[in-house]
């Protein structure tokens, strides 16, 4: 028989990720259910008034988009890794660096993707000035393309660990703030009525150099924690 | 030497309390990661010392060559 | 080239040879650390416009410079690891975490002390202390990973991972935190302008660098030989050594 190639191959592992997704909408959706949740947090903390809301509204996205991105990319590898599909993956001939990344693509397009797509929804309820919306969603669209790759990297060194779920988050969080930094910049540039085109190339770059090295670091974790 | 008295480099015209406070955090800092290790190292032996004695020089284990 | 190579993957070299230079390194750095402070504190002229607060600059600067470099030797190991699998090179890694860690701290402590008298407040959301914050914050990480792995050899490989990836993300996170605060800067506290420093305080300055990386590498060596031990305990030099009661 005949090895897949490499892209038929990726192609077949994408859609059996978002098969897999799929078949449990309410996985899908309880990272929108928290970001929805912890956006009602801030109301109730910060107090209800409109102006305070709106000047904090760019980064309180921000950060809760991050978290929640968080949250999801512990789980990328933990299935595939307890059912043994992950050793399989490790010895197929096809190269690992494509292959994760049709994993990550996939946390993506579940989570990173759904998330920028609502998050005008959320920016109104928060009372954003509806034109910086395009900037929030474009830089959330790709920003946490970025976070999902840095989150692999994390889920990969951890799957093998019985208590992941904090460590990933210790170690991973660092190397989201710059991220943060640049998506924020470019919804509050957009508040003052600055282009925000510079920061999304910014996003634009990071998403370039994480999706360049990221795999190589994803796969070198998977390979030690198959080790475990 | 910059200051003329001990009271006046203790002092440092106010700031002696942050300038001094700082340099002592920081040398207890040094010394503690100067000397934990040595203690790790010296705990160690003497651990293993006292494991090869019970076991009168007959030592549980593998022991590799090198 | 390749028999040094070599000898530097042998525990027991490397164990005597981190001996004989500790005997002689040690004392000196304790020394030299000695002399720098005491420079720097009584015998420099005080800052124009800070007073005598600004000595403090003598232990806080040395101890950034050198945690954000031992973050640079412990990847480095990490890569020797990785791609040659050296066992010492695994050992070594380890051994900068900590180290580089404390003097993080130090440099946290001492600068937010800094602040106080200059800025008035004990913590300034400042480019220089964030990033530092956030480079503590890279090697917290690294000994957690370590100390979370049961395998110490897998724990070692992991962590080598992860180092790599922070040594790439280290520059991105110092730019972009750089530029997040020149756009946020409040304009009370600049005070950190192109300023030249006089020779009567760059020199005593560069000398205490110079000690802190000689206290940097005696607690690097310390720490190795601690781990050797400790990883070799069923090799037969050890128990020797154990045995013979003498030590260093």
């Amino acid at each position: 028989m005949r090895a897949a190639s490499s892209a038929a191959f990726c192609a077949r592992l994408l859609r059996r990720q978002l098969v897999l997704g799929l078949r449990r909408p309410v996985e899908i959706g309880n990272p929108l259910l928290f970001f929805a949740m912890v956006i009602a947090l801030f109301p109730l903390g910060l107090g209800p008034a409109p102006d305070t809301l709106a000047a904090f509204a760019p980064g309180i996205l921000w950060i809760v988009a991050l978290l929640s991105n968080l949250l999801t990319s512990e789980g990328v590898f933990r299935g595939d890794f307890e059912d043994g599909s992950l050793e399989q993956l490790l010895l197929a001939p096809q190269p690992l660096y494509f292959s994760v990344l049709a994993y990550v693509l996939a946390q993506w397009l579940l989570t990173g993707f759904l998330l920028g797509l609502l998050s005008p929804l959320f920016a109104l309820m928060l009372g954003l000035e509806p034109a910086a919306i395009p900037a929030l969603a474009g830089s959330l669209l790709l920003g946490t393309a970025v976070l999902s790759l840095v989150g692999g990297i994390g889920a990969a060194l951890t799957v093998g660990l019985r208590r992941g779920g904090m460590l990933i988050s210790l170690l991973i969080l660092p190397f989201y703030m710059p991220v943060l930094i640049f998506g924020s910049g470019a919804v509050q540039a957009a508040l003052a009525g600055a282009p925000a085109a510079p920061y999304l190339a910014i996003l634009g770059a990071m998403l370039c150099m994480a999706v360049a090295l990221a795999p190589l670091a994803i796969a070198a974790g998977l390979r030690i924690s198959a080790d475990t | 030497m910059y200051f003329e008295t001990l009271a006046a480099a203790l002092q440092m015209d106010g700031h002696g309390a942050f300038v001094w406070s700082a340099y002592l955090i920081t040398l207890g800092v040094i010394a503690f990661i100067l000397y934990a290790p040595k203690r790790r190292e010296k705990r160690f032996l003497r651990q293993l010392e006292g494991q090869i004695r019970r076991s009168g020089g007959q030592v549980a284990g593998a022991i590799k060559e090198v | 080239m390749w028999s040094l190579f070599h000898k530097f993957g042998s525990p027991p070299w490397l164990y005597r040879l981190s001996g004989s230079i500790l005997r002689w390194l040690l004392p000196i750095t304790v020394i030299a650390l000695v002399v720098g402070a005491v420079w720097g504190v009584l015998f420099t002229p005080p800052d124009f416009r800070q007073g005598n607060s600004y000595r403090i600059i003598y232990i806080h600067v040395p101890a950034a410079v050198v945690a954000l470099a031992g973050y640079y030797v412990m990847a480095i190991a990490g890569a020797v690891s990785l791609i040659w699998r050296m066992k010492m090179a695994d050992v070594a890694m380890r051994a900068c975490a900590p180290i580089g860690a404390a003097l993080t701290f130090v440099a946290l402590v001492t600068g937010s002390i800094w602040g106080k008298p200059t800025w008035g407040t004990w913590w300034v959301w400042d480019a220089r202390i964030t990033s530092m914050l956030i480079l503590f914050f890279l090697y917290l990480g690294v000994i957690a990973l370590y100390e979370a792995y049961e395998n110490k050899e897998l724990a070692a490989k992991a962590c080598a991972v992860l180092s790599l990836v922070g040594t790439v993300n280290i520059p991105i996170i110092y730019k972009s935190v750089d530029w997040w605060y020149s756009l946020h800067q409040p304009a009370s506290i600049k005070f950190t302008g192109d300023t030249t420093i006089d020779p009567s305080m760059l020199y005593p300055l560069l000398f205490m660098i110079i000690s802190f990386y000689a206290l940097f590498t005696c607690a690097l060596l310390l720490n190795m030989r601690a781990e050797i031990l400790q990883r070799e305990q069923r090799t037969a030099w050890v128990r020797r050594l154990a045995g013979s009661g003498e030590r260093d």
